[in-house]
């Protein structure tokens, strides 16, 4: 066994890849509950690849054929509504883990120097994901699917000069149809996927060349034993696997709860008008785009129409979710972790939460000139957070950081 | 296009516009088997002729109790062998200009309409001399379907009562449904009648919906244990870390 390893070091880094990212990985060891999220999203991930690949192999991209495929699915191929729920419920969880994660970067201050290219990497995967369940919500070919295609698709056309053009070149037709299936399912099933997991590698490169943050937000690696491995510093492999084990075994408690019990969750993570299959003669009463597009959603319905032109909104949600990539060099606070920011800052990250949540359930609702108003007011809470940055960080208090990580 | 767009983002302001009618509870168990066997019977004979279930296979009923051979004498009417598909012979074309829109197909049509809507809409058709058929309904108004159970049921008319809104303008509004012809089961077996349709309608909408449950309930038990493994595997390694 041991020639055999020493074989394959000698033709490939075998040891050193698994020393230099799991054995040898020196993690922050006061990791609390919000680190769980990162190894959670790597989990779903790659449930969401394999359940797809089972689906992609009964599953027809033909809008004659798609909805009765999915139901095909779902009734006569062994198994296929366990894949088809274990994707479909995937897909939400996926969102929530990522939100859930993005926020831990949000208050321990993970996407400050050194960190930076880690976070743009991590943005560069939330818009891909996005991408990714746009395209892969048009598969199942419902009402639902068609005319929230359609919708988002139109978005494109607001933009001036040439957004006409631009939203003929993704539909591939002048409505959604048989041809944008066909070529959805292509962006959904290897396109995305492919730039998503090499996005995924960088992150982690990138990650286990800075090393992690820490719910402190102190840099561990500047203080070393004799041994030359950070002092506050354990090796992910035991430590962080077998504690990772168990938020796994708690995440999965949850999700099959949902999958097993309410797999439509209330119809948040599969619509009932997409029971019924597209009919591009029959606009929905209430079209609502699924829960993890409801906050940019709630923003563009938000912005008025402005000179005849719904660009203004368009811009405004753009703007919303581009915003995410400034963050590292807005935030000027000399601490990163929350713990040691003043209340400047806790008033404006509270601000930014209610406002995102507010915005999420608003963009669910029907439209009537009170939501307007609260989306509107919301909205300004969301940009405020960002756009006031700069401002509320440089004048806050602070309270000193410790030297070494403390356990809280 | 841009006009479409701008449309496209009003429409949800006329959502909600029907969701007032108050529907009534749906008796679905899927554990019933009984009951869904009558209502499989009231689904092939009332259902299964103007409506299609075309990602349903019959022999699918095997599931609630009935042999393949119970399934070809009682079910099979439309259809040759049992594992075909529960499809019809009217073209959707035709419906359209008969009915005025194509029945839609009833596969999953819980999962849409949900079962306390369509529990309560089989209960609710009413004599209406102003409509084609002759029929309305109280949860689906102007529907084009006419009361296919009429004679089950028997005929309901319409008893109105005048109201004034805000602004003092007077509106008849429905009030209530009274039997005016009776039919030939009494409105309590009929109630029970569709209560056993639902329930097959629901149950088609997802037949693997009992073996969910099933295995989710094994699914959690194995990860509560798991958890129990996991907490004290953590914590062994963990011992050493301060």
């Amino acid at each position: 066994m041991q020639k055999l390893l020493t074989w394959v070091d000698e033709r490939f880094p075998l040891t050193a890849t698994y020393k230099a990212h799991l054995a040898e990985y020196y993690a922050p060891k006061n990791f609390n509950f919000w680190y769980f999220f990162g190894s959670l999203a790597l989990l779903v991930l790659v449930l969401q690849i394999v359940t797809g690949i089972f689906l992609t192999i009964h599953y027809k991209p033909d809008a004659a054929m798609a909805f009765a495929s999915v139901e095909y699915i779902m009734r006569d191929v062994d198994w296929g509504w366990l894949m088809r729920y274990l994707h479909s419920t995937g897909a939400s969880a996926f969102f929530i883990v990522v939100y859930l994660h993005m926020f831990r970067g949000l208050i321990y201050g993970s996407h400050r120097q050194p960190r930076e290219l880690l976070w743009i990497f991590g943005v560069l995967i939330y818009l891909v994901l996005m991408g990714e369940a746009f395209f892969g919500y048009l598969l199942p070919w419902g009402q639902m699917s068609y005319w929230g295609a359609q919708v988002i698709v139109n978005l494109f056309a607001a933009v001036p000069f040439i957004g006409e053009d631009l939203s003929l070149w993704i539909r591939g037709d002048y409505v959604v149809s048989d041809a944008t299936l066909n070529r959805f399912f292509a962006f959904h099933v290897i396109a995305f996927p492919l730039v998503l997991l090499g996005l995924v590698a960088a992150h982690l490169v990138a990650l286990h060349e800075v090393g992690s943050n820490n719910p402190d937000g102190i840099e561990i690696k500047k203080l070393k034993g004799a041994d030359g491995h950070p002092l506050d510093g354990i090796p992910f492999h035991p430590y962080y696997t077998v504690k990772d084990v168990l938020g796994v075994v708690v995440f999965l408690i949850v999700f099959c709860a949902i999958l097993f019990f309410a797999p439509e969750m209330g119809g948040y993570f599969i619509e009932a008008n997409n029971f019924i299959p597209a009919d591009p003669y029959k606009t929905p009463e209430h079209i609502a785009p699924v829960w993890y597009f409801t906050p940019y959603y709630a923003i563009l319905r938000a912005v008025p129409p402005m000179f005849g032109s719904q660009f203004p909104g368009v811009a405004a949600m753009g703007i919303a979710v581009l915003i995410f990539f400034a963050l590292p060099w807005l935030d000027k606070s000399p601490v990163k972790s929350v713990r040691y920011r003043g209340p400047k800052f806790k008033i404006a990250l509270a601000v930014f939460v209610v406002s995102f949540i507010a915005l999420g359930i608003l963009g669910v609702l029907p439209v009537t000139p009170l939501y307007t108003w609260l989306s509107r007011l919301f909205s300004v809470g969301f940009f405020a957070f960002f756009f006031l940055m700069p401002w509320y960080t440089r004048n806050d208090t602070y309270k000193a950081v410790p030297e070494r990580v403390t356990d809280k | 296009m841009k006009k479409y767009l701008f449309l496209l983002l009003a429409f949800p302001c006329v959502a909600f516009a029907s969701a007032s009618v108050h529907l009534d509870k749906a008796p679905v168990n899927v554990n019933d088997k009984e009951s869904l066997q009558r209502g499989a019977a009231v689904f092939v004979n009332y259902c299964l002729n103007c409506h299609s279930a075309n990602y349903m296979r019959y022999n699918r009923m095997e599931d609630l109790g009935l042999s393949e051979q119970q399934i070809k004498d009682s079910l099979l009417y439309a259809a040759d062998k049992p594992g075909e598909l529960m499809t019809i012979s009217m073209r959707p074309k035709d419906a359209k200009e008969w009915f005025g829109a194509a029945p839609p197909d009833l596969t999953v049509i819980t999962r849409s309409r949900g079962a306390d809507w369509v529990y309560t809409y089989l209960r609710s058709f009413y004599r209406d001399a102003t409509r084609p058929t002759g029929w309305n309904n109280v949860v689906f108004d102007k529907v084009g379907m006419p009361h296919v159970m009429q004679e089950l049921q028997g005929h309901l008319g319409a008893v109105h009562r005048t109201e004034k809104d805000a602004e003092g303008k007077e509106h008849h509004v429905l009030d209530r449904l009274e039997l005016v012809k009776p039919g030939k089961i009494t409105q309590a077996e009929y109630d029970a009648l569709v209560g056993d349709l639902v329930n097959y309608l629901n149950w088609m909408g997802e037949p693997s919906q009992g073996q969910r449950k099933t295995i989710g309930l094994l699914v959690i038990l194995f990860l509560g244990l798991f958890y129990i493994a996991a907490f004290y595997l953590k914590r062994e390694f963990w011992k050493d870390v301060h």
